[in-house]
């Protein structure tokens, strides 16, 4: 429970974070897509006897550069390479999975999160990596606001957008990786959005409303952690449930202002 | 136009573009732009206004020609702020995305600061400056998404001024806005470049617009039309080379319009 909780904390910081970039900019089908390929990277792991916390976030960090290359392409909706890799990576994971007929329990903690499987390596991992996407935002954190908020301009002034673009997948990447041990494939999508959507409802700055995402995404994952815990509840749907409720709350404040 | 020669800040030979296997959009412009010119672009829709702003901001590269910026070959040319951009973008400026006006206008110092570099005091000053100067200071904590198509406009000039650039390229930037702020946007562009001596380069297909607000005009439909002085464009002859037969000058209480097909256009 312990491990749960550091991991938690810091996913719940790392998950908005990015998860803002990705609003902004229409993508937030991304979370889940990069979801399902760390599913397909997890029944590779447990195939092949190896953490699955790295073969998953090995397979969606090599599936980013597959999706920003194909995006680059013309010819191809970027919605429509989001939904072959979605529905690739599960097929993958399907074929896999029926190959290994032995991890059938083991791999349903990782669709819906589980509290008791964090191990002290996925929580070093989870630590070591969830600081180096916060700081990688941090320090590019200028640049991905101009190239999210006006992509044409910030090229024509010499930005490196398709680095920054792919940067923002990347990082998505490892953060959705990382928090599929505790949220789950199927949830992990709603606490990069809607943490985000909450604070987007005070119509504050960029900044304010990032800061905002990132105190309600903590909110969530606490109270979701201790309610998984004392309650015997799947983690990632308290979390989820606990998100969606401070939506609905956001709404309501916002309504009445 | 008989500046010397130092004063030329672009600069294109035999520039011509098209996309992979289409036909040419631009095919062989050679012109100049001076320090401290009012250029006003015309031309019909698809006559490759856009395209050429593009190539100019180094989004696009052209497929023949060559280009210098402020005497560099674009190749060469690094210091991309001194070229600021206010893109066709009122009305498609997407009302949700939480930016406030400072954060909008502060985006534009970063070509001049560099990447990974944090803002300074003097950053900071030349964005309120901007702001100041476009008449928005007001609006600083104000989302984007809340203002008025006028009111956006100016923010979208602030940003391009916080850079300090030498030169603003502008985009058919008043579409989706209304008369009355129209011509206060005229007016502060004036002012611009009159008391800055700021060059403009004005992006339209408002034929009254340019003959009246512009010092220079260049008529584009895939070539050349016409590069001079503005009431060359009440010539009729022009006008029928550069929109189609249909087109034809009618009198009007504020001068001349063009009319299409005989249908007003109002600005």
């Amino acid at each position: 429970m312990i491990h749960a909780f550091e991991a938690g904390i810091a996913i719940g910081i790392v998950a908005p974070l990015i998860g803002m970039f990705l609003v902004v900019r229409r993508y937030s089908l991304m979370a889940d897509t990069l979801a399902h390929v760390s599913f397909a990277g997890v029944a590779l792991g447990l195939l092949l006897q190896i953490n699955p916390i790295f073969s998953a976030i090995g397979l969606s960090v090599f599936a980013s550069f597959g999706i920003e290359s194909l995006n680059n392409r013309r010819r191809i909706f970027g919605e429509s390479v989001l939904a072959l890799f979605l529905s690739g990576s599960l097929a993958v994971a399907v074929v896999i999975i029926s190959l290994a007929k032995g991890f059938n329990a083991n791999l349903f903690s990782y669709l819906f999160g589980s509290i008791s499987t964090v191990s002290v390596v996925d929580l070093w991992v989870t630590l070591g990596l969830a600081i180096s996407v916060f700081f990688a935002v941090v320090l590019l954190y200028k640049e991905l606001f101009f190239a999210s908020f006006d992509p044409e301009l910030a090229e024509a002034s010499g930005l490196p957008v398709k680095f920054l673009n792919l940067a923002v997948v990347v990082l998505a990447a490892i953060a959705v990786a990382l928090s599929i041990r505790i949220v789950g494939v199927l949830l992990i999508g709603a606490l990069m959005v809607i943490p985000v959507i909450s604070a987007m409802q005070f119509g504050k700055s960029f900044k304010t409303t990032l800061l905002l995402s990132v105190m309600f995404s903590l909110f969530s994952v606490i109270t979701g952690l201790f309610a998984s815990y004392y309650l015997n509840l799947a983690s990632g749907g308290a979390i989820v449930l606990v998100a969606l409720s401070v939506f609905l709350l956001s709404l309501l404040v916002s309504k009445r202002n | 136009m008989e500046s010397r020669q130092d004063d030329i800040i672009i600069k294109l030979d035999n520039v011509s573009f098209s996309y992979d296997e289409g036909s040419p959009v631009l095919e062989d412009l050679s012109f100049s732009i001076h320090r401290g010119e009012y250029l006003g672009i015309i031309g019909p829709n698809g006559g490759g206004k856009t395209t050429l702003v593009k190539i100019i901001l180094g989004l696009l590269r052209p497929t023949s020609g060559t280009i210098q910026l402020f005497g560099q070959d674009r190749h060469d040319f690094r210091d991309k702020y001194r070229i600021g951009y206010v893109p066709q973008r009122v009305t498609q400026t997407d009302k949700n995305f939480p930016a406030t006006v400072y954060e909008v206008v502060r985006s534009g110092r970063i070509p001049r600061l560099g990447l990974l570099k944090r803002f300074s005091k003097n950053d900071n000053e030349a964005v309120e400056s901007a702001m100041e100067r476009a008449g928005i200071a007001k609006y600083r904590d104000t989302l984007v998404g809340n203002l008025s198509g006028g009111e956006r406009q100016r923010v979208f000039i602030a940003r391009a001024l916080a850079s300090g650039p030498e030169v603003v390229i502008l985009d058919e930037p008043t579409v989706g806005v209304d008369i009355g702020a129209q011509k206060k946007f005229y007016e502060f562009l004036a002012s611009l470049n009159r008391e800055q001596n700021l060059t403009i380069i004005f992006i339209s297909h408002d034929v009254d617009m340019i003959s009246q607000e512009t010092k220079t005009v260049l008529c584009l439909n895939r070539e050349l039309v016409c590069h001079g002085l503005p009431h060359e464009l009440a010539n009729e002859k022009l006008l029928r080379e550069l929109y189609g037969e249909h087109v034809r000058r009618a009198p009007h209480d504020k001068g001349p319009v063009l009319t299409e097909k005989g249908e007003h256009h109002h600005a």
